[in-house]
């Protein structure tokens, strides 16, 4: 069965403002529909970076300069290259067509319920019966309903860093996003929790695709369907997650997923 | 050891601030005890204030300058707190950061101004302005609240822009991740997270402008009446306690205490309420 792509990084070149060199170099990497894609690589080799591109976040500063092609695909097969987007409505589709997980849980000062109803509202439902509905289903589909049901009034920073980052990732699949980044979803956390975030986001790929990007090569390699391997700012290799990590076609990676690596 | 001996040091500061809060007001309360045994609660809502000849006794009432300083502290707020808010969010959210951080000086500069140099600029200055636009002696309520809020926006707008920056980038970065606009980013995100240094600030203006001395006493009239439109000169309990306390005797002196009680307890009261209310509500 041919895999169909969501979004398409084409020779992709990011350079922070005030810096000389780009931070990222012709970066081409695929993202398959409803499949789950890892980036690994060494500290600072720019997978935040290319991360921030696919939904400009980046944008909140100015003066980044961008080069190449980030396309996303519409459902229609229609293609953008959300590269060229300058208005600030379609920065708003597209973010809430590519969603994103922060490194660290980032629940706003509201409660549980607004917490998870949030980007709903923004994105302009309005309907009572209709936001409570989308809400359920996405606390249950975060595996935190049956701890919040009851509390839903409550100010979401009194949850403990695992509820806060599950109820994240519960407010950012409300919006139903076609793709959903996480940045190390899981750093910091003790196994219970990363266990059930990882669970969550298995279960997920079947509404969203997923990008993450990990330090931990388990939980890649258990999680992932495609693995990405960058180094100083280039991709240096990218396929089927099996691939890459039982016989990786460069050195480097293998140097990088053995542990062998300065 | 030394660890001791900072924990008797700052228990020590702490209790002493208790013991001087309970102190002035126990001082107030003897002094004004002349005050209140001869005009009771009725002392608040009285117009009257007048000596008798021989300066022993007389009839004294604190309506006015009460009304007074509630009113130019009410215009002050209502003034300055929209504008300090817009401040702060312009400085932290909309100008570039070489503007935001020349505007900040500026704003640090106009706060450690002398209150006294308010007065007088707003006499000399902003007086005649008020009378030319809005009508008026120049010297009133209005003028005087006016400069009250100009005096304490530089100070409301710093604090609330400390506190806003402390909202952590990535809780901003997440809103607009969910197609958030700045201003949903600052309504919904900044706001809330600011919340309690905000209310902090106005609370801190609010006790300022109600004990607010010199600028007032040279723009609010100083005179004992009663004023009947926005424009009209009156007097603040400060003012009044500033311009009398060097002749008095006895009994005017016995109330001026009370009146300095009244304003002792109703910034009390004020600032009390505010922080049970505002951060009560935030810490649940
Ligand atoms: N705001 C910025 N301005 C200038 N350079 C930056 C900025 N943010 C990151 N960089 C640089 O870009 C490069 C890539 O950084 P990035 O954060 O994408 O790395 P990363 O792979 O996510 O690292 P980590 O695993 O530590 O999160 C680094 O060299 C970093 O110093
Ligand atoms: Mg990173």
């Amino acid at each position: 069965m041919a895999e169909s792509i969501v979004m398409d990084v084409r020779d992709f070149s990011f350079t922070y403002p005030g810096v000389e060199k780009p931070s990222l170099k012709k970066i081409n990497l695929p993202i398959k529909e409803n499949k789950i894609t890892a980036m690994i690589g060494p500290s600072g080799c720019g997978k935040s970076t290319l991360l921030r591109a696919m939904n400009r976040i980046h944008d909140l500063y100015p003066g980044n300069t961008y080069e190449g092609e980030i396309n996303l695909y519409k459902a229609n097969g229609e293609k953008e290259n959300i590269l060229k987007i300058k208005k600030e409505n379609d920065f708003i589709r597209l973010r809430q067509e590519v969603g994103m997980i922060f490194q660290k849980p980032t629940p706003f000062p509201m409660s549980i319920f607004d917490n998870v109803a949030y980007g709903l509202r923004l994105a302009g439902i309005k309907n009572k019966t209709e936001l409570q509905d989308r809400v359920e289903t996405a606390l249950k589909g975060a595996a935190i309903w049956n701890e919040t049901k009851d509390r839903l009034n409550e100010s979401a920073l009194g949850m403990s860093g695992g509820q806060q980052r599950r109820l994240c990732i519960a407010r950012a699949v409300a919006l139903k996003p076609r793709v959903l980044l996480f940045d190390e979803p899981t750093s910091a956390l003790d196994p219970i929790s990363t266990g059930a975030i990882e669970e969550l986001i298995a279960e997920i790929k079947d509404e969203v695709s997923v990008v993450i990007v990990t330090h931990n090569m388990q939980q890649a390699s258990r999680l992932s369907d495609y693995t990405a391997f960058m180094y100083l700012g280039e991709l240096i290799e990218y396929d089927d997650t099996e691939k890459i990590f039982l016989n990786p076609g460069e050195k480097l990676t293998e140097d990088y997923i053995t542990g062998r690596f300065g | 050891m030394s660890g001791k001996l900072f924990r008797n040091f700052s228990f020590l500061s702490a209790t002493l601030s208790f013991f001087l809060l309970v102190g002035i007001f126990a001082i107030l309360f003897t002094y004004a005890q002349d005050a209140m045994h001869a005009f009771g609660i009725d002392f608040l809502f009285n117009e009257t204030w007048e000596a008798d000849e021989d300066d022993e006794g007389g009839v004294f009432g604190g309506f006015i300058p009460i009304v007074g300083t509630l009113l130019s502290t009410i215009i002050a707020m209502v003034i300055a707190t929209p504008l300090a808010m817009g401040i702060a969010i312009f400085l932290t959210e909309i100008a570039s950061p070489k503007i935001s951080k020349g505007v900040s000086v500026a704003i640090e500069l106009l706060a450690a101004i002398p209150s006294i140099i308010y007065g007088m600029w707003g006499l000399f200055y902003f007086a005649p302005i008020v009378q030319k636009t809005v009508g008026g002696d120049g010297v009133g309520l209005l003028t005087a609240g006016i400069v009250l809020a100009i005096m304490i926006i530089p100070f409301m707008a710093s604090i609330t822009r400390d506190s806003m920056n402390t909202t952590p980038l990535v809780l901003k970065e997440s809103a607009y991740a969910m197609g958030a606009t700045k201003f949903e980013v600052i309504k919904d995100v900044i706001m809330p997270y600011a919340k309690g240094g905000i209310i902090g600030s106005i609370i801190l203006a609010l006790g300022r402008a109600l004990g607010e001395t010199m600028a007032v006493a040279f723009l609010i009239g100083s005179v004992m009446s009663l004023p009947h439109r926005i424009t009209d000169p009156t007097t603040s309990i400060p003012v009044l306690l500033a311009n009398n306390f060097a002749e008095a005797q006895d009994l005017e002196m016995s109330a001026m205490y009370y009146l300095a009680l009244v304003l002792f307890v109703v910034s009390f009261v004020i600032i009390s309420a505010a922080k049970f209310y505002f951060f009560g509500k935030k810490a649940k």
